[in-house]
């Protein structure tokens, strides 16, 4: 049995936003359509659950708008179609899974090194190796700290409903042209198969600038040549030779996008005494208990991460230091909690519910809402 | 002083001024040129994208001024899909070493071939891994030391050398397949033509074109120059035959006939 716990879907109008129809769809098709709002042509995807319905999806819808699907005979194969595309200018993406992802990251970390911007979706399965192909959220340390070689940054977003994906992807597109770097979406199998009401909205983000490094013939470009070459391009463009120049636009591009994409949602966080920090469909849950918590008169917050990379340390901080005890739900063996503790220097005491507070022993097991008030009854 | 009358060769003018540095004896410098040449005398030289792995011949890049990219090792043919597929327009080739193309990379470049993707790779087959040290290759000869294979390759342990050129040519998707070698004048201009055939192809719509060029590798080899180049004919042209495998007009033609 698998339970889903809907949050309140409010229809306001926002700033940057325009109201359009609204349509019954799950996490996965949401990606989809968000990926094609952002302009998204080109698709690589391979079967691997749960993510499957994308490529069925976009194998199915692309070519009607004139688009390009290709099922490539490998994950390997398809992040290097993705790396081809991008690096040809175009808005590519791929999706995968568990072990897919894994299979991926020598490509992610060459394009981090090349400066080759794309989006990769994770709808992360849980464990490692074959792992189950239900819900976890074990990724979290191979999306945020770099799972290939060499010590680059991917931006993560972490998508908690199926709007959430259909807004974030399209975000991912925009941020990964603004830096040249890799977006990730971190989804995971409760929000990808989950439906609910998506208002399909686009987002209005602020126009970038020609991709004049792609690669489409020097002809096309006043005789100009393209060198999109591990640790070359930028060394002779931007900076001038010299690895110590190259690992400076790393540096540099990262320290800016530490500075302005910080995304995080604080939920019922006013005079919160216990601040529980989650992401994902954890926090879905979380902000159920924290809803349960707060009709029995506990003072409860749920912070909820949108950028996990970013991390949002400094908000996190100020947040736990007001509510003095931090509670991180995360369904995993605990690997959000590291960087929790980290952002909050030992000034506030950290408790962690994981993978080990499920209802069930088999793969369906989910930590449920009632099992984190327990938490928070024992840390009031 | 002898006047010069009539220059009937020059420098392709899409090399750089960027030396060639690869080690004497290498013919990838050969490559280099006939590459250029080629891409110019097709009228592509502007609208053409390569791809490099991670080898010796990625030096290809400093040499000839086109648009270029470095795929991940093995990736090459994986990569130019992804480009070919957004820029059809553009003329999109692969340049591959042994280890690259057929170690890490036959799963991608047989699917790419399968697909009959609109690509052209040029396969440099110095039957061994160059940049690396000279370690085996599925290309090294029976027999043949490398640095790991100090005793000589051999078959019941390293199994069997591959060819490329007839695997290729076994493909529905491939379009031109051949093997040439710079050891004589003659094979030299071959070559050339096989190259201009296998962009060709890529040019006309029809299918893979893929070429296999027999390179000394005299540094990894332990070899002079001169006795690399022998080594080419005495013993890598008996294992691996000069030649042209394919070279059909249409894939559906190649179908039908069987």
């Amino acid at each position: 049995m698998l339970t889903f716990y809907l949050g309140v879907i409010t229809f306001i109008k926002k700033d940057g936003y325009r109201m359009t129809e609204t349509i019954f769809i799950d996490g996965n098709e949401a990606i989809c359509r968000g990926s094609i709002v952002a302009g998204c042509r080109y698709f690589f995807g391979y079967p691997v659950t749960p993510q499957n319905e994308i490529p069925e999806f976009m194998a199915r819808e692309l070519p009607k708008i004139g688009g390009t699907f290709l099922q490539p005979e490998d994950e390997l194969a398809a992040i290097n179609m993705l790396y081809g595309a991008c690096a040809a200018g175009a808005r590519a993406m791929v999706s995968t899974s568990g072990v897919g992802i894994s299979l991926m990251q020598e490509t992610i970390s060459h394009m981090s090194t090349t400066f080759t911007p794309g989006v990769v979706v994770d709808v992360v399965r849980l464990g490692p190796g074959q792992g189950t192909i239900q819900t976890g959220q074990t990724d979290y340390r191979q999306a945020t700290k770099g799972g290939g070689h060499g010590g680059y940054r991917c931006i993560v977003l972490a998508p908690s409903s199926p709007q959430d994906c259909f807004d974030y992807t399209q975000l991912a597109f925009h941020l990964a042209d603004k830096y040249c770097m890799i977006s990730l979406i971190l989804s995971d199998f409760t929000v990808a198969r989950m439906a609910e009401t998506v208002e399909l909205r686009t987002l209005e983000l602020e126009p970038l600038p020609e991709k004049d490094w792609a690669l489409k013939g020097t002809a096309n470009k006043g005789g100009k040549n393209s060198l999109i070459i591990s640790g070359h391009r930028p060394m002779f463009e931007i900076y001038g030779l010299g690895i110590p120049a190259l690992f400076k636009r790393y540096t540099d591009t990262y320290r800016k996008v530490e500075e302005n994409e910080v995304r995080y949602e604080e939920y019922r966080t006013e005079g919160a005494e216990l601040l529980i920090v989650s992401y994902g469909s954890s926090a879905r849950i979380a902000k159920e208990a924290a809803d349960m918590a707060r009709d029995e008169g506990l003072k409860v917050g749920v912070m909820r991460l949108i950028t996990l990379w970013p991390f949002p340390k400094l908000a996190l901080r100020e947040l736990a230091r007001k509510a003095g005890k931090v509670l991180v739900v995360e369904d995993s063996q605990g690997q959000l909690v590291e960087d929790v503790e980290c952002a909050v220097l030992e000034s506030v005491p950290v408790k962690f519910l994981g993978v080990e507070g499920r209802h069930l022993d088999s793969p369906s097991g989910l930590i449920h809402p009632e099992r984190v008030l327990e938490e928070i009854r024992s840390m009031s | 002083m002898t006047q010069i009358k009539q220059k009937v060769t020059t420098r392709p003018q899409l090399m750089t001024k960027a030396p060639i540095t690869y080690c004497p004896g290498c013919h990838y410098g050969i490559v280099t040129r006939l590459l250029a040449e080629v891409l110019e005398e097709l009228g592509i030289g502007g609208t053409c994208i390569g791809l490099v792995g991670p080898s010796c011949s990625a030096s290809l890049q400093w040499n000839i001024y086109i648009d270029w990219m470095s795929a991940a090792h093995g990736r090459a043919p994986a990569s130019a899909t992804g480009i070919k597929r957004v820029r059809p327009e553009c003329t999109v080739f692969t340049v591959q070493g042994d280890g690259d193309l057929v170690s890490i990379g036959l799963g991608n470049f047989m699917h790419a071939m399968l697909r009959g993707e609109k690509l052209t790779t040029i396969f440099l087959n110095n039957a061994c891994f160059g940049q690396t040290g000279g370690q085996m290759a599925p290309t090294t000869l029976i027999g043949m030391r490398t640095t790991t294979t100090p005793l000589g390759r051999d078959e019941r342990k390293h199994g069997y050398p591959l060819h490329v050129a007839e695997l290729a040519a076994s493909m529905k998707g491939v379009a031109y397949s051949a093997r040439y070698s710079f050891n004589s004048p003659a094979n030299y201009r071959k070559a050339r033509k096989a190259i201009k055939a296998a962009f060709q192809k890529q040019l006309d719509g029809i299918g893979y074109g893929f070429v296999e060029l027999l390179c000394p590798c005299p540094t990894n080899w332990g070899m002079t120059p001169l006795d690399a180049l022998k080594f080419i004919e005495e013993r890598m042209i008996p294992e691996y035959p000069l030649g042209e495998f394919k070279n059909v007009d249409s894939l559906d033609a190649e179908v039908k006939n069987g």
